[in-house]
């Protein structure tokens, strides 16, 4: 049995993600047209881009908290926790010169990197946010540093997407990964060795004809 | 004398988790101290980066007035067929061009623009003529008591009280940071109620209309306070900033 594939994302951790990616594109091109003055004057219709916008803001936690506690989140759960760790191979990354040493896990420190300020934004953009569409309670100095804070978080996230989109893009076995569920072996044991390692030796420990990570791929 | 730290293959740290909380506490520290933060910025950065010639910085959020219109896109009339109307409860009802306003008797003030979702532009200068003054020259029945102003986008309208229209800071303006009120900006001429908030300074300004009650305008009917003093409406009670 020759592994040509190698499972990456299951289907809840790709429906996860492919909700939170259409949420954030609405939220920044509402956002555009709130916000930027060329985009705003083109498009108007303030009210109705408000209300996408505020909409599209509330709705982007729930699909990544309904993955988090269903039943098929097992997995999700367990890439929560490779994200937030860094090891000695993570930090041998960042180095000049080193980067094509490091053993990584499943995921390269930028990408632990974008997904851990991404989580952020989403909390600081959802109170932020809150704070100034429902301006009530707070005070004039709370509203204008929840618009300054939001406006600076907003361009975070522009450029954390724009880049993320972009290397996602350069590398389509990696891009397959979110698309199909599946990488290349080829492209996990050249990209991401100590996953790789990881997943075959638990499949050899597992009972032949059992569930694994290794998906034998056409002959 | 230093000791070179020796990370282990399986030390792992929890950066992820730091990472996400360190930037869940900067939001918060901005909420609450993110205003004098913009003050600064504006101060400091804003006069460099508004003499970029590349026109990026004007994507970076410092010192913006965010370009707010109701409709689907932004009207314009040309200065040399503009019009303002003075109508309703008056003596002599007024219909003035836009050279004949620029002869009246100019008001000039620099104060801030506040918006009543937070965002502030510091120092804006304004030039134009004081409402009062062409109450004074249409002459007031006895019978007014509140104004309204209506826009040529055709759908935006504001309200003020006889009271709060004669005072020293609220003007037909025609000149914004010395030039010309444009086009986003509600050009060629707006109102600027300074002490209150944004959504009460009508933006391409076509009549003023003397009535007899106060009649909520866009915002107020989509629930804004009619009485829309900077600090002191829309939930705040405490002193005007």
């Amino acid at each position: 049995m020759i592994a040509t594939r190698v499972a990456r994302f299951d289907r809840t951790e790709r429906a996860v993600h492919w909700c939170g990616a259409i949420l954030f594109l609405v939220l920044i091109a509402t956002g555009a047209a709130l916000y930027a003055g060329p985009v705003s004057t083109l498009i108007g219709r303030r009210t109705l881009m408000k209300s996408i916008h505020v909409y599209a803001g509330l709705l982007l936690p729930i699909p990544v908290l309904v993955g988090l506690v269903l039943r098929s989140g097992a997995q999700l759960r367990a890439d929560v926790g490779r994200i937030s760790r860094w090891d000695a191979e993570d930090r041998r990354w960042w180095r000049r010169g080193q980067r094509g040493r490091a053993r990584l896990g499943k995921f390269n420190p930028g990408q632990k990197l974008n997904a851990s300020f991404l989580g952020a934004a989403i909390v600081v953009m959802l109170a932020t946010g809150s704070i100034m569409r429902w301006f009530e309670p707070f005070p004039d100095a709370w509203r204008t540093g929840a618009t300054f804070v939001h406006d600076w978080f907003a361009l975070g996230v522009g450029l954390a997407a724009a880049g993320h989109i972009a290397l996602a893009l350069s590398d389509r076995d990696a891009l397959g990964g979110m698309v199909r569920g599946w990488v290349p072996a080829s492209w996990a044991r050249a990209k991401r060795p100590a996953w790789y390692e990881e997943i075959a030796s638990a499949e050899e420990a597992d009972a032949v004809g059992a569930v694994g990570d290794l998906v034998t791929g056409p002959q | 004398m230093s000791v070179a730290p020796r990370p282990t293959v399986h030390h792992e740290v929890r950066v992820g988790r730091r990472v996400f909380l360190g930037l869940v506490g900067l939001g918060a520290a901005g909420i609450v101290y993110g205003a004098h933060v913009q003050d600064w910025l504006e101060r400091v950065v804003g006069p460099v980066i508004s003499k970029d010639g590349t026109g990026l910085s004007s994507l970076l959020p410092i010192g913006r007035f965010r370009i707010y219109t109701v409709t689907g896109d932004l009207p314009w009339r040309d200065p040399a067929e503009y019009r303002l109307t003075v109508s309703g409860l008056v003596e002599q009802p007024l219909d003035l061009g836009y050279d004949e306003l620029r002869t009246m008797v100019p008001t000039s003030m620099t104060r801030d623009f506040q918006c009543v979702t937070g965002w502030r532009v510091s120092d804006v200068q304004w030039r134009g003529v004081k409402v009062r003054d062409l109450l004074e020259r249409a002459g007031l029945k006895p019978s007014a008591t509140a104004l309204q102003f209506t826009s040529f986008d055709g759908v935006y309208t504001e309200s003020l009280t006889l009271e709060q229209a004669q005072r020293d800071d609220v003007i037909v303006a025609y000149e914004m940071e010395n030039e010309s009120v444009s086009r986003e900006h509600g050009g060629p001429v707006r109102l600027y109620v300074a002490p209150m908030y944004g959504y009460k300074s009508l933006k391409w300004l076509e009549g003023i209309r003397v009535v007899d009650e106060v009649r909520p305008g866009y915002w107020e009917q989509l629930g804004y306070d009619v009485d829309a003093w900077v600090g002191d409406s829309n939930g705040r009670d405490d002193a005007a900033t």
